[in-house]
């Protein structure tokens, strides 16, 4: 196992270096002088040349790459903003446990809400509950973010005046953003939890469990979801990034000064090394959490763990 | 002379056959036929903006804004004094076309990686799916986000962006089916009587895995429409004046305290266009293959 999970951490260092390469190569094909955007218009021509042999941006390609990634590994320096002028990494630290909040108590509203519906649905299949919660899944998943989000504030912060419309400081502040990004995920889950849980009841072993006299909580619970999990677990690792996709539009609208709002600010001023280290973060996070719900797999399921070798 | 003719012949028949037998399947299949509706009433209005809608989108009536949905504007006016019903109505080309020919793009170009990988195997499966899984590592939007932000603003860019950023999830599609196909014995049989590589691809293989990939790339339409709602909404996609749900979206929740109406109509819009996709991908689904009966 443990030999597994070093294999798995070390197969994220081609990944990493792909996303940089990918990163990397993308912008520095965006028309555009960075040299001149710093200096503003108004600078000199050789001013502006002697910015750009400052920043290495005279040099080749290949070894602008090279020294990104080799300040990345050595120094974990991935480079300083245009605009503050601060390190890069220092940017995106301050932002990243906003979004990280942002998107972990999505996860636990989608969790919270979409595997009870899910269970209930398929244990009551067919059932006016179960059809109602579908219909509403069905538009769950067809609402866009941006949109709901806008709704709940419409609703909950304009009209009613129960919770606030924007910041991420407070649990009360929270509660509409995590809720605005969480929706489609509840719907996703529980769709994903009921044909799970609808597979697994048909078994045989389970009309054994209920042969045998067991409490009918017992055997959906312990037997029926358990076995359903697998499935389920795929669903939220998938949603994870979706949702830390999401969250770069969740932040916009509840003004929540998380990595995902940096980037959309640096890519409107063009501040691409800020650009270039926040998809660098979200790419390692969701690949972490890719490689953790691999793990997960083998705990909720021995058979899986004894191939993990 | 007469048998080499007879074989194509028939084969058409049974091809014909199973596509009546899916439309059979998904005709029983109320909530899809829903969705195709939905789809169709999108299709005509788009085609026939101009005729439709009751202004041009861009007219402005300066002494008209903000009204609040009447007779004469159903949807109400924006700041400008411009109908937000016509300008939803335009709004429904930009979105349908982003959609279809992003996804369009996506699957001529995932679909012929993942062709490519499955059949050949190897190190050029290899090397094709770890370079996918690193665009894969990158949430989609987030991807199309830096492809956007590389290459600019504008209908084309959003389109090559959306359609990049899904190129991986049709690969893998693609390939997975090509794997469990590829060792069939009619493609044996295929190699035998000498057929090469390209024909048994595009004849044989391609064929033969299409009902994946015609129900992801429905679905797959939905998620492209969101995502270039969404970086519309954000700024990054289509811009202002340009009648685009995203972008409206976006101009309208500045008012949203006391014009609600310019932020309900342009979203309901995007809701219904992505719930007739999504029902209408499900209902394939099902419809294709039975065995796999609603599984999301």
């Amino acid at each position: 196992m443990i030999k597994y999970v070093f294999r798995r951490v070390l197969l994220l260092i081609p990944v990493i270096l792909g996303v940089t390469f990918i990163v990397f190569t993308m912008l520095a094909l965006t028309p555009g002088d960075p040299a001149r955007l710093v200096l503003g218009e108004s600078a000199t021509d050789e001013a502006v040349a002697g910015l750009r042999s400052q920043m290495g941006l005279d040099r080749p390609f290949l070894t602008r790459y090279a020294d990104y990634l080799g300040d990345l590994v050595l120094r974990g320096d991935i480079g300083k903003s245009y605009v503050t002028k601060r390190p890069v990494a220092k940017e995106i630290l301050s932002c990243l446990p906003s979004t990280l909040k942002l998107a972990l108590s999505s996860m636990l509203v989608a969790m919270a809400i979409g595997i009870p519906i899910g269970i209930v649905s398929a244990v009551k299949q067919y059932s006016l509950f179960d059809s109602a919660t579908m219909v509403f899944a069905l538009v769950g998943i067809s609402m866009p973010v941006f949109w709901f989000g806008l709704l709940l504030i419409l609703l909950f912060a304009v009209r009613l005046r129960w919770l606030p419309a924007s910041g991420y400081s407070s649990l009360r502040q929270m509660i509409l953003p995590a809720i605005a990004l969480g929706a489609q995920s509840v719907s996703v889950l529980a769709r994903m939890t009921r044909s799970s849980m609808l597979e697994v009841v048909r078994q045989d072993y389970i009309a054994t469990i209920r042969a045998k006299g067991q409490r009918e909580l017992v055997v959906i619970l312990d037997h029926g979801l358990r076995n359903a999990l697998i499935p389920i677990i795929t669903v939220l690792g998938l949603q994870f990034g979706g949702l830390l996709g999401g969250a770069v539009l969740t932040e916009s609208i509840f003004s929540i000064p998380g990595v995902g709002r940096l980037l959309v600010d640096s890519i409107k001023m063009r501040d691409y090394p800020v650009v270039q280290g926040g998809v660098l973060f979200i790419a390692i996070a969701f690949s972490l959490v890719n490689l953790a719900v691999d793990l997960l797999y083998a705990y909720v399921d021995p058979r899986i763990k004894s191939q993990y070798k | 002379m007469n048998d080499a003719n007879a074989k194509p012949a028939a084969a058409r028949r049974g091809r014909k056959g199973r596509v009546l037998e899916v439309w059979r399947r998904l005709k029983r299949n109320r909530l899809a036929m829903a969705g195709l509706a939905i789809l169709a009433v999108l299709f005509l209005t788009a085609l026939l903006a101009d005729l439709v809608a009751p202004f041009p989108s861009d007219k402005q009536d300066l002494e008209n804004t903000f009204s609040f949905p009447s007779r004469a504007h159903l949807f109400g006016t924006d700041e400008f004094g411009r109908d937000i019903l016509s300008r939803v109505i335009h709004g429904s080309r930009i979105s349908l076309s982003v959609g279809f020919l992003a996804v369009g793009f996506s699957v001529v170009i995932g679909g012929a990686i993942g062709a490519v990988a499955g059949f050949y195997g190897k190190r050029i499966d290899n090397v094709l799916m770890r370079f996918m899984d690193v665009l894969m590592s990158i949430p989609q939007i987030l991807l199309a986000i830096s492809i956007v932000a590389a290459l600019g603003p504008g209908l084309w860019n959003l389109m090559i962006a959306v359609g990049i950023s899904s190129i991986p999830g049709y690969a893998r599609i693609v390939r997975a089916s090509v794997l469990s196909i590829k060792d069939r014995e009619y493609i044996e049989a295929a190699r035998a009587a000498g057929s090469g590589d390209a024909r048994i691809i595009f004849r044989h293989i391609v064929p033969n895995c299409l009902a994946p990939i015609i129900v992801q790339s429905t679905l797959g339409v939905a998620t492209a429409i969101l995502t270039a709602a969404g970086l519309s909404f954000i700024g990054l996609g289509i811009q202002p004046p340009t009648p685009e749900w995203g972008a409206m979206l976006s101009g309208g929740r500045g008012y949203i305290r006391d014009y609600w109406y310019m932020t309900l109509f342009p979203g309901l819009a995007i809701v219904f266009t992505i719930l007739g996709l999504n029902v209408l991908g499900d209902g394939l689904r099902d419809a294709l293959d039975p065995r796999l009966k609603s599984s999301r």
